[in-house]
């Protein structure tokens, strides 16, 4: 089954809370290599058949229109997965 | 501010009218009793309104309740900005009917594009639940036309998601166009961006703001300092203009 992936991310001059409060249950745990956490979101969509150029700009229209608020999100990848 | 739950003359004034709010109820809205009850004491005649209606059932204006539509899946308001009874809310707001969204009600009309701007999780990522005082900015608004330019109200505030946010350039359009109506006073509570506690669009029948105003209608039910009932006038407001047409 194909699926098309769009991931989505606060825009970096938005505060992101969540990102800050796992940031710091990282520090907490140990895991000192890492600065600042940003949260972002990974949607999967199921394909029927194959995915065409037609899927995919309908993909990157709901990712712009439901997926993300682009007030606050960026659309930051929408690809196509195969899976065996 | 006239203390409408009180003053028989308003109150018949509804009655006779036939004015009516809707008071729409999505899975997971929490408010709606509350916001009815505050229409009713206002001299209106709340109508329960479903997510899943197309039409309005002629009501004369309609309130977007808080809540936890849809479970706040995706993003907060963002399903409900697509229920069916939102498309003929956009389209009767479009056209001037009066539509007020508190909390949940207000995500839902910033992510519906009625208002700009966006909800994002409190800053210190806590909810918070307080009494809050705010400042009427803007009386000019079909909902806040009761109170006085400048007034302090103190009414209940409870989210997790209330940090109003916006590019600096629709913040300053909100500024410089009088569309900010309500500030928060005293610390910011949530994060919100230049104190924004809540907006309106340019016409002034669509007003969105995060604390609850139908929390504070009868005394002895909302905030113990300043008598409580400092909430009615967002009611009051809609049901003389609606009455009276200003």
């Amino acid at each position: 089954m194909a699926r098309v992936v769009v991931e989505v991310m606060p825009k970096p001059e938005i505060l992101d809370p969540q990102g800050k409060a796992i940031s710091g249950g990282m520090s907490r745990l140990g895991f000192t290599g890492f600065g600042e956490v940003r949260q972002g979101k990974r949607f999967e969509l199921e394909v029927e058949g194959e995915v065409t150029e037609e899927v995919l700009a309908q993909a990157r229209e709901a990712a712009e229109k439901l997926l993300s608020n682009p007030v606050i999100e960026n659309v930051v990848a929408v690809r196509a997965i195969e899976e065996a | 501010m006239t203390a409408v739950a009180t003053d028989p003359t308003i109150a018949e004034a509804g009655a006779e009218s036939g004015a009516s709010i809707g008071v729409v109820t999505f899975p997971g809205t929490l408010d709606d009793r509350d916001a009815a009850r505050a229409v009713r004491l206002a001299g209106a005649k709340p109508v329960n309104l479903w997510h899943a209606d197309s039409t309005l059932a002629g009501v004369d204006g309609v309130i977007l309740p808080g809540g936890f539509s849809y479970g706040d899946y995706l993003r907060c308001g963002a399903i409900a900005g697509f229920a069916p009874i939102m498309e003929s809310v956009v389209s009767a707001a479009n056209a001037g009917m009066p539509v007020l969204g508190i909390c949940n009600g207000f995500q839902i009309l910033c992510e519906s594009h009625l208002l700009p701007g966006a909800l994002i999780r409190n800053d210190h990522q806590h909810f918070i639940c307080r009494d809050q005082e705010l400042i009427v900015e803007n009386t000019n608004t079909v909902w806040t036309g009761d109170y006085s330019q400048g007034q302090t109200i103190r009414i209940p505030l409870k989210n997790g998601e209330g940090g109003f946010v916006a590019t600096e350039e629709v913040l300053d359009e909100l500024e410089g166009t009088g569309r900010v109506a309500l500030r928060y006073q005293g610390p910011n509570p949530n994060g919100s961006l230049r104190d924004i506690a809540g907006i309106t669009n340019d016409a002034g029948n669509v007003v969105g703001l995060m604390p609850h105003p139908e929390h504070a209608v009868e005394a002895g039910f909302g905030p113990e300092d300043g008598g409580g009932i400092d909430g009615q006038g967002f009611f009051s407001s809609a049901v003389r203009t609606l009455v009276t047409g200003r």
